[in-house]
């Protein structure tokens, strides 16, 4: 049981799950989408299963379509820290927009969340490509894909620089010689790339984690960095990130038979067409047979799902999908960490300006 | 009724108010600091919590500043975080206009109103400095003289963004399949910004988050008469509180506003003691922990633009002037004097006068108002300072993180209560009716 590669399990909690129209089949109240609430219900049937983590997408700017999709959103960074403190296990990996946001802002607000969660935050940093953005910002032009993954790159690697302006043990509060900190134990990251300098050093002291987990999308041909990369299309990623984590993107449409899952399927797809993606219908207990055999063929350490329905589908995720996977070696039984980096078998994170 | 006492309490931030040597002094960065801060507020009643901003680490002669208090987290993401622990208090932050953009701002605010409810403020600052630009994009590129003229903007764009959404826009019709109809677009063509879109976050539960402004210029009261909610101010006597207090009100009429519409609420520290004479002893030992020798000299250096380690803390001010014309040392502070002699005459004769070292000559001139007593003193004062039109209310600044808010609220809140100056209970859920409500 115990030879069976262990899989990391993350979960997107977008809207009402990522079916356009299953704000219209769920329980959920469309207005609760707007609410903590909303996102602490679903964390929490996350977190009671021992998942890795929830993800929460984000733009600067309206989602497409029309008044028939879910449109609106609050901040994902700001509603994830305000799960934080009342959840335990669950790691949190709120989307940021790289590029228009300020790389500083983000450092500290990514490791803030890892102060408010006690180390169980990370970030999807994601480069913007839409004229909706650039027209709500004003201030520079659309990027090339290829510039727009450069510098989302350039701010994985200066927020990680910030993370490690502070020492760990930099507050020393040494009363004989009056000092607050070791300011040798502070540096400045004197960063200067190609988009933006920064001189640093943080005003957030170095986050429990140390670097809390990055994680980007790996479908440009452009995207580079990062500790996690989630993907939809799985072929030769492994190749292009040898050493990050691999999380195939799926999206899952779950009933206790073959045949009632297609039938759910089908009645969503009544209302809109289903969104490009790999995608499981099936039974929960056919997904944890798939799961392992997929991640085995392809070279993944895991799984990040889409949920059609939102609670429905991670619902029967967790409450049978989950324990058919354990029985089989292939997931953990609780957590066996306190952190992100700890759930993901991420180690410690050298800090670079530490002297070894 | 008297008129009812406003009260918010500041998060002791970087600087020497913060007594870090104490042994009663936690952690200044742990979520739980803040985490007993607030719930300790939300338990006596508060208004609001607030948080500072920081954007760069502070500075002297070169290096890193190492004596006081350093290192905090992100403003929002701890006010985002607060609201999943408190349920009635209001959660306000400074967020500079000069290092953010009006769409993010508008967002970050509106997301906190939504997850808590409608419990959020925002104070707008503004900073032209190019030493702390360096953290940024855009480094600095704002005149000082255009302070005032972004800030405004700043904020009339991000309250169009706010208005932009109908209160009823999100129709969430399942059956008819409506999720949101009429979501408002804006177009904002000014100096400062040019920008057009459409908002992501629906109407808030307050509409309008709470606003507050804290500059102390001509401008800065003509800019909060115009549009603030709460003005915190630096006016710390009766006698100056009340010539702020009505130079402020006396402005609003212009803009079709009524005295009541923005609340004047200075920054205060307090101690408290069993005695009177208990509470001074304590308050003097605070100073003299607040101001430590090196402090002392720092802050002389911060006028005199000079290396002055040399000197005795204990002993006379320096005999040499300031250096008008050198370079800061220190960075990071706000700078309110613009004439160092003047200031180091004015600071010789009040040392000659009162027969000061240096030590005790920082002590007595940056002293903040105060309230030092027993707690039924404190209370009085307090509302001494209300019902005189010197205040609406206060920000309390504890000198101890993360409980040095803790006996006021025991002791001098049920004071303010007996009285009929302070409510016993919320009789509202947004901060916009607690703090004005009747």
């Amino acid at each position: 049981m115990g030879s069976a590669q262990q899989l990391h399990l993350g979960v997107a909690l977008d809207g009402a799950g990522q079916h356009p129209a299953a704000w219209r089949v769920s329980d959920v109240r469309p207005s609760a989408l707007f609410t903590a609430a909303h996102y602490l219900a679903h964390a929490k049937l996350a977190e009671a299963a021992s998942l890795d983590f929830v993800t929460l997408d984000d733009t600067l700017a309206l989602q497409p379509g029309g008044e028939e999709v879910v449109r609106g959103r609050l901040d994902a960074l700001l509603t994830f820290a305000a799960i934080a403190p009342v959840t335990s296990g669950i790691g949190l990996i709120p989307t940021v927009t790289t590029t228009h946001t300020e790389p500083f802002h983000i450092s500290t607000a990514v490791a803030s969340l890892d102060f408010a969660s006690r180390g169980r935050a990370g970030v999807l940093a994601v480069p913007s490509r839409t004229e909706a953005e650039v027209a709500h910002f004003g201030r520079r032009t659309l990027p090339s894909e290829v510039d727009a993954e450069a510098e989302n790159a350039e701010v994985v690697d200066v927020i990680a620089r910030l993370w490690d302006s502070w020492e760990d043990g930099a507050i020393i509060r040494d009363e004989p010689t009056g000092r607050f900190i070791d300011r040798e134990k502070l540096h400045y990251v004197d960063f200067e790339g190609r988009f933006f300098s920064i001189k640093g050093p943080s005003i957030t002291p170095r986050p429990p984690q140390g670097h809390p987990v990055v994680a980007v999308y790996g479908d440009s041909p452009y995207a580079h960095g990062a500790d996690v990369v989630l993907a939809d299309e799985i072929r030769g990623a492994r190749e292009r990130f040898p050493d990050a984590k691999l999380l195939a993107g799926l999206s899952i449409v779950l009933a206790e038979t073959e045949q009632a899952a297609i039938e759910r399927r089908r009645a969503l797809e009544a209302y809109a067409p289903f969104p490009p993606g790999p995608s499981f219908t099936g039974t929960p207990a056919g997904l944890a047979t798939e799961l392992p055999r997929l991640a085995a063929s392809n070279g993944l350490d895991g799984f990040h799902l889409r949920p059609a329905v939102l609670p429905d589908d991670l619902a029967l995720f967790t409450a049978e999908t989950v324990p058919a996977l354990q029985a089989a070696g292939a997931f953990r039984q609780a957590y066996t960490g306190a952190t992100l980096r700890d759930h993901l078998g991420l180690g410690v994170a050298a800090n670079q300006y530490a002297e070894a | 009724m008297p008129k009812q006492v406003k009260l918010a309490a500041h998060f002791p931030g970087v600087n020497n108010t913060t007594v870090w040597s104490d042994p009663r002094s936690g952690s200044q960065i742990d979520f739980s600091s803040f985490e007993h801060l607030a719930r300790t507020a939300e338990r006596g009643k508060f208004d609001f919590l607030f948080l500072a901003e920081g954007l760069r680490l502070r500075e002297h002669a070169g290096k890193i500043l190492d004596s006081d208090v350093v290192g905090r987290p992100n403003t929002t993401t701890v006010l985002a975080a607060l609201s999943a622990v408190t349920t009635r208090l209001g959660l306000a932050g400074t967020l500079s206009s000069t290092f953010n953009e009006p769409y993010e701002v508008a967002r970050q605010v509106a997301s906190i109103d939504h997850l808590s409810g409608g419990r959020a403020a925002w104070n707008v600052v503004t900073s032209p400095d190019a030493w702390t630009g360096q953290n940024f994009r855009r480094g600095g590129f704002l005149k000082r003289e255009d302070r005032y003229r972004r800030a405004e903007e700043f904020l009339a764009t991000v309250r169009e963004l706010w208005d932009s959404w109908a209160p009823d826009a999100l129709v969430g019709d399942k059956e008819n399949g409506v999720f949101a109809r009429g979501i408002g677009r804006f177009v904002h063509s000014g100096p400062q910004f040019d920008i057009h879109g459409a908002f992501t976050v629906p109407r808030t539960p307050q509409g309008q988050p709470i606003v507050i402004q804290a500059g102390d210029s001509d401008e800065g009261r003509e800019f909060a008469a115009k549009t603030a909610d709460v003005i915190f101010s630096r006016h710390g006597s009766l006698e100056s509180g009340k010539e702020f207090f009505a130079d402020v009100k006396r402005r609003l009429p212009a803009y079709g506003r009524e005295p009541g519409e923005l609340l004047i609420m200075p920054a205060a520290t307090f101690v408290l003691g069993d005695t009177e004479e208990d509470a001074h002893e304590q308050a003097r030992e605070i100073r003299y922990q607040q101001v430590r020798p090196a402090t002392a000299i720092q802050f002389l250096e911060q006028v005199w633009s000079r290396d002055l380690s040399a000197y005795d803390a204990d002993g006379p001010l320096p005999e040499i002037d300031p250096d008008p014309d050198a370079e800061p040392l220190t960075w990071g502070r706000v700078r309110h004097e613009k004439d160092p002699l003047a200031v180091a005459a004015k600071w010789r004769a009040i040392a000659e006068e009162k027969k000061l070292s240096i030590r005790e000559l920082v002590i007595e001139v940056t002293a903040r108002q105060q309230f030092v007593g027993t707690a039924r003193q404190v209370a009085e004062s307090i509302d001494e300072y209300v019902q005189g039109d010197a205040a609406d209310g206060f920000v309390l600044v504890p000198h101890l993180t993360p409980g040095g808010l803790d006996a006021f609220v025991d002791d001098v809140i049920p004071q303010l209560q007996e009285r009929g100056v302070f409510r016993s209970d919320y009789t509202g859920d947004t901060l916009r009716e607690h703090l004005f409500s009747r």
